[in-house]
């Protein structure tokens, strides 16, 4: 489904040039459930952008269900990240003036869905992520654990192909860093792939396929 | 995005920012009231004009002794010579025009006007029976001058001589003394306060011929005469003037009509208020700039959002799409509450002065929510810009 052909990318700081990714070569299929772990700074951000098509990369090809989607405008790559994926992020980023439903609801608003089709998904969503009772809270009247749930099932609600989770129990605690995992992994079983960027070796360790990332290499 | 998710969208986000919205829609309205309320001012004063020509008569042309089209020098002048005067004789001369349906002289001096112990000075106007029609006067009591019998010591008051000098006794058929002549009260106008420079409340009306002996001249001050109808207007002009060269035997006279005069006052009150009118739309492009460093604050206060928006599929002509809707809403909200505060003034300033027909013309309130709404997009065109250029990896981490 995914893959990266010698990608590279550079930085111009000054007039140094920063490599944040040397030469990846990556295949991801359908419904892979990939760990990236490394150091701070070894590109694991870097590579989750590129692959959401938030990033382009210096060099390098990538192809998204055999097509080069560098090639494609802003349009055209806004449509692809609005119908194939789907994002986590550690500081949850959820819209503070929304609440809880219209958040979730968000990105299918941006594709032009019908406020029929709209309310059924989320509603069928607030019941998956056990959010029911908070969905006409705003982020701030929720807790940590909460507002992530909400994060998953923003993401999830395209019905994406990939799910891209940088670092998404970075502001939690243990056991609800834990819950997000399970239901983050109860995706993959739904033939989401999903890559989760983590220095946690017990979280990355329960992936199928674990990436080690050091200075914009990846090294196994 | 379906347009009624963008309106909402950036409702919902203008109305999370309350003072913020409330300053940008108090600027804007502010230029949209006063865009209202000073070109219904400058219209009101074109009506009002308008509407004290009118009252002086309906299709009139006027003549004057002298040339004063060829800027007051004529070869007599330059011999020492005053222009001719014009007599009686010139006035009645010209109902032989088949344009022409009456005309009233007019001769002015100033007296002093008693009776018994009571005096005071007053305008004295003569003129002959058909003023009354063709100035379009209302007369309270009794008779206006007689239309025969023209030599008659009669006399018509103006409503405040006549209060002044009788009180709440009757004046009609009483003898007062004007100058050294005595004159009978056959008639009181009604009131009607000023009209085009001459208070008719103060006047004091007899016969030409009467007014002639009491100021010991012959001449007139200036002929009004009425036209059949609209469209005899030019020709009685031009008869008034043929007429008058025959019987002078040189172009020494001037001839206008209403309608010309009353054209340039329109014109330059016109003028007046589009003026006006144009320096309010200017305080409407401060509104403007003041938009756009607000939303320029906005699109930074919010570079989370916006790289949230494109993670989630937004397309850059979206987020630019979202942000003109923004500015577009608010400058309506502000032209809107422009209008209202614009009504109101206008509505505060015709209840002050009700002798003003005070109303915006409904170009320039087009004209006014126009420019506000043009402002406001126009303006936000780089704040949107700006949001929509962001990129999406550094907004997303708030840089
Ligand atoms: N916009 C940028 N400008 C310059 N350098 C950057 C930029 N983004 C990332 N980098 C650099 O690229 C490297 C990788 O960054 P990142 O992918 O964020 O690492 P990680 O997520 O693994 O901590 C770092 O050295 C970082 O300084
Ligand atoms: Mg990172």
């Amino acid at each position: 489904m995914i893959s990266l052909e010698h990608v590279s990318r550079s930085f111009a700081i000054g007039d140094q040039q920063v490599y944040a990714l040397r030469d990846i070569n990556l295949e991801i299929a359908a419904g892979d459930y990939l760990s990236v772990m490394g150091p701070s700074g070894s590109g694991k951000s870097t590579l989750l952008n590129l692959i959401g098509l938030l990033d382009r990369p210096s060099s390098g090809t990538y192809r998204l269900d055999g097509r080069d989607v560098t090639a494609l405008n802003d349009e055209e790559q806004a449509g692809v990240r609005s119908g194939k994926i789907g994002f986590v992020f550690q500081s949850f980023n959820l819209v503070p003036r929304l609440t809880a439903a219209k958040n979730i609801e968000l990105p299918l608003m941006l594709a032009g869905i019908s406020a029929d089709l709209r309310k059924a998904r989320v509603e069928v969503l607030l019941k998956d992520y056990g959010l029911l009772d908070r969905a006409d809270h705003r982020p701030d009247q929720l807790s940590g654990g909460q507002r992530q749930r909400v994060a998953i099932a923003r993401a999830t609600s395209m019905h994406p192909a990939i799910l891209l989770a940088d670092e998404p129990t970075g502001n939690l605690d243990q056991s609800t860093g834990r819950e997000v995992i399970d239901l983050l992994e109860k995706l993959t079983e739904q033939h989401v792939a999903l890559v989760l960027v983590t220095h946690d070796p017990a979280i990355g360790g329960r992936a199928r396929r674990q990436l080690h990332m050091l200075d914009g290499r990846i090294t196994d | 995005m379906r347009p009624y998710d963008i309106a909402s969208f950036a409702s919902d986000s203008l109305q999370s920012s309350r003072a913020r919205t409330l300053l940008m829609m108090l600027a804007m309205s502010i230029g949209v009231g006063a865009v209202v309320v000073l070109t219904a001012l400058g219209e009101g004063a074109r009506l009002y004009v308008v509407n004290q020509f009118s009252s002086l008569g309906s299709n009139l042309v006027l003549v004057f002794p002298g040339r004063t089209e060829t800027a007051g020098i004529s070869p007599g002048m330059l011999l020492g010579q005053i222009p001719r005067e014009l007599t009686m004789e010139d006035a009645k001369a010209l109902l032989k025009s088949r344009a022409v349906s009456r005309i009233a002289p007019m001769t002015i001096g100033s007296s002093e006007i008693s009776y018994g112990p009571l005096n005071r000075e007053v305008v004295v106007l003569g003129s002959t029976s058909d003023l009354l029609e063709v100035r379009h006067m209302e007369l309270a009591l009794g008779r206006f001058l007689p239309s025969t019998h023209e030599g008659e010591p009669v006399c018509v008051l103006g409503a405040k001589i006549r209060h002044e000098l009788f009180g709440n006794a009757s004046a009609i058929g009483k003898w007062v003394r004007l100058g050294d002549r005595r004159f009978r009260v056959i008639g009181v106008m009604g009131s009607q306060g000023e009209s085009m420079g001459f208070n008719t409340d103060e006047l004091v009306i007899v016969p030409v011929s009467a007014a002639h002996m009491l100021f010991n001249n012959s001449g007139l001050l200036r002929i009004l005469v009425e036209a059949k109808s609209r469209d005899a207007i030019p020709r009685a002009k031009q008869d008034a003037e043929s007429i008058l060269l025959a019987r002078h035997g040189e172009r020494d006279v001037t001839v206008i009509t209403q309608d010309a005069v009353l054209a340039t006052f329109d014109r330059i009150l016109r003028a007046l208020t589009l003026a006006v009118g144009g320096i309010a739309a200017i305080s409407l492009s401060v509104a403007g700039v003041l938009i756009m460093n607000v939303m320029l604050i906005a699109v930074s206060q919010r570079v989370r959002e916006i790289g949230l928006l494109k993670a989630l599929g937004a397309p850059a002509s979206g987020i630019r799409t979202l942000f003109f809707t923004e500015a577009a809403l608010l400058s309506f909200a502000g032209s809107m509450a422009g209008l209202i505060f614009g009504e109101l003034g206008v509505f505060a300033i015709a209840k002050a002065y009700p002798s003003l027909p005070v109303t915006a013309p409904w170009w320039a309130v087009l004209a006014a929510v126009g420019t506000a709404l043009a402002t406001g997009i126009l303006f936000s065109v780089w704040p949107a810009r700006r949001a929509a250029l962001l990129d999406p990896v550094a907004a997303l981490s708030g840089k």
